[in-house]
This record gives C-alpha cells, structure tokens and sequence, in this order.
C-alpha cells in the first residue's frame, strides 16, 4: 500500500541523495589549499602541533613564519586576529608549515639550538620589530636582561618598552623572548605562561 | 569583521558541494566545488562583512555551473547516448534520481537546489537567477512536483515488477 508522499519526504529524499560522500570534504580542502596555493592567493597557511608545552598554532605567509601561538591564547581569537592585521585568506594548510613543525620538534629533542627559518615580521613595527629582530642573537642556553637588551637596541630607557616588545612577540620559540629575564633573574612575564617559560629555559639547560 | 576563510570552508563546504552535485550532477561537482571556493577567496577580502556568505557562495557556484553545464552539452550532443546501460540493479533507483534531477528544466533545478539544498530564501532564489521571489517559489515547487511525479512511477515500476 502507497501513503501519499509529502513535500517534506520529498525534500529528504533530495538531500539524501545529494550529500556529500564519505571522505569528500576533506579532499577537496586538500585541492584547494594547492589550486590556492598555486595561484597565489593562499595569505596565511596554518597548522596546529602537539609540543611537550602544548598544543601550537603555526601561521605562515609566502615569506616566511607570520605567527606561533600558544593554545592559551585561543586558537581561533588568533586566527580571527590574523584575519583583522594581515589578511581574511587563510585556509588551515599543513604543508607550507612542514619545515617549521620539523624544526620545532628538532628543538624539544634537544636536536636543535638555533632556527634556520625564512621569518615574516608584517605584525611588528617600530621599536617592538627592532627588538624582535635582535632576539634570535642571545644564544640558546642563556639568558639576558630586560634592562641589557634596551640597551644593547639603543634605548637604554626603554626597559618597560622591551618588555612590551617581549610580550607582544608574534614568533614565541623561534624568536626567543623567553630567554630574557629580569635583572634580579625573575621570570618577569610570558605569553605563554610562566610555567612554559621556565620549561623552556630548563630544557635549554639555562635554569 | 571578516572571519578566516578558513572558517567559511568548514560552515559551507559540504552545502555548496550537495548544491554543485545537484546543479551539475556528481561527476563535475568537485570541479564546480573547486572552481567555487578559489574564485570566492580571490574576491573575498572585497567581501561586504554583511553579506550573505552562503547566498554569495551558491551566486559564484552557480555562475560556474552555468558554464559547465554549457561545455557538458557540448560533449554530449556530439555524442550517442547510450541508454541499454540502465539495468536493473539495487542503485538503480538513486541513478533514476539522479537522471529525473538533471533532466528538469534549468530553472527548476536551479531552484529547487538553491533553495532546498542550499538554504536560500526565495528572495535571493530570485536575485541569482532573475525575476521575482514568486517565480523562482513556483520554479522550485514545480519542480519538487516533476521529481516526484519520476519517484511514483519508479515506485509503481517496481511493485509490478
């Protein structure tokens, strides 16, 4: 016996038969991040990593490494950020980030001492970019001072300035700002926390 | 504010890909599907952060199905059609469908996939493929009538069988 089928049957059928396949999403993500990619419109790539600190986000522009985050400060208020300072085009593309996630778990292995990375400063500017800039020179291993690096930048004045440089430093890791410290050896601050800044000096071998 | 692009895959991706499968049937859709989202993140900064991202999305996939479609009939009429093809089996009835859908009329199918499938209002329905609100509501019914009209007779084709 037939009941008379309705529209909304109908309409389910539709949507039935329409779905998409198993597997299907996925893969045309895939092609897209390449077709993009190709053409050149790929802004911002981005992957995420699992680290003994935690999970990171790794953004990459054409240029080089735009931005690691730390999974406290919430992975989708940085991209949103990402969106807002630098461009919307950002799709989640693990292999733009290959040689940087490689690097990194080089570094928690204690493999690695210093990054040999292509770094794209767009989301610093001014006295911050200048002290960034300068970061990658205290060696692994080490430490220097709020204080010494206001110095060492020309702006002997600037320590609260440096400190903010430090705070706001889009590259954490790969442009050590935990390898500076307060002149009486305190912590002072992190982006990631405390805790992840003294984790990272101890398996430095600088605590 | 602008959110990643990122973001408008992941909430859009799969509609826009059962829209393209219905518009364009399953063996272009990923080519509509891709075309789709390359053309959309090369415009999207120039995106009003108003704007219907779902309806801006189905109007560029929809432009992509037109001329795919296009080239399809090109490829087709210069072809035989094979139709002792069609046998007998339990997916039969899905590739019935399948064909009932692709053999409506342009409009109908537009419609229907828009606005069932992609979960367009009427209103913009009528913004993407002409005309008033109203004739793209009566598109759209017709044609879920016309689809039904191809599943009753499958239904009676098999009871007598």
């Amino acid at each position: 016996m037939k009941t008379k089928t309705n529209v909304q049957q109908d309409i389910s059928n539709l949507l039935a038969f329409t779905a998409a396949p198993p597997g299907a999403v996925d893969r045309l993500h895939r092609r897209l991040e390449e077709a993009a990619a190709g053409a050149g419109i790929l802004d911002v790539a981005y992957t995420t990593i699992d680290t003994p600190i935690g999970t990171l986000l790794l953004a990459a522009t054409e240029r080089g490494l735009l931005r690691v985050a730390f999974e406290t400060e919430g992975l989708d208020l940085v991209l949103d950020g990402l969106g807002r300072k630098f461009s919307p085009r950002i799709l989640r593309s693990p292999k733009r980030l290959d040689p940087v996630a490689f690097e990194i778990d080089e570094y928690f292995a204690r493999r690695r001492t210093a990054f040999d990375l292509a770094l794209d400063f767009s989301l610093s500017s001014g006295f911050r970019l200048a002290v960034q800039k300068y970061l990658p020179q205290i060696a692994y291993g080490t430490t220097d001072s709020y204080k010494h690096v206001a110095a060492l930048v020309g702006n002997p004045k600037a320590i609260r300035a440096v400190g903010t440089a430090c705070a706001t430093n889009p590259l954490p890791l790969v442009v050590p700002c935990h390898r500076v410290l307060r002149t009486n050896g305190e912590l002072g601050g992190y982006l990631g926390g405390l805790a992840v800044k003294s984790a990272l000096l101890k398996l430095e071998g600088a605590s | 504010m602008k959110v990643p692009f990122e973001r408008v895959v992941a909430e859009h991706s799969a509609t826009v890909l059962r829209v393209c499968r219905a518009v364009v049937g399953r063996h272009d859709a990923d080519d509509a599907w891709s075309e789709t989202f390359l053309a959309a993140m090369r415009t999207y900064p120039e995106l009003p952060s108003s704007a219907n991202v779902e309806a801006w999305l189905v109007t560029i996939a929809h432009r992509k199905a037109i001329d795919m479609i296009r080239k399809q009939r090109r490829i087709v009429s210069s072809m035989a059609i094979d139709t002792s093809s069609t046998v007998a089996s339990p997916s039969s009835k899905n590739h019935e469908l399948w064909n009932a859908l692709q053999s409506l009329p342009d409009k109908q199918r537009h419609a229907v996939a828009y606005h069932y499938l992609g979960g367009l209002p009427y209103l913009e329905v009528a913004k993407i493929l002409g005309g008033t609100p109203e004739a793209s509501r009566r598109a759209a019914a017709d044609g879920i009538r016309n689809l039904r009209k191809t599943y009753h007779d499958m239904e009676i084709q098999e009871t007598s069988r």
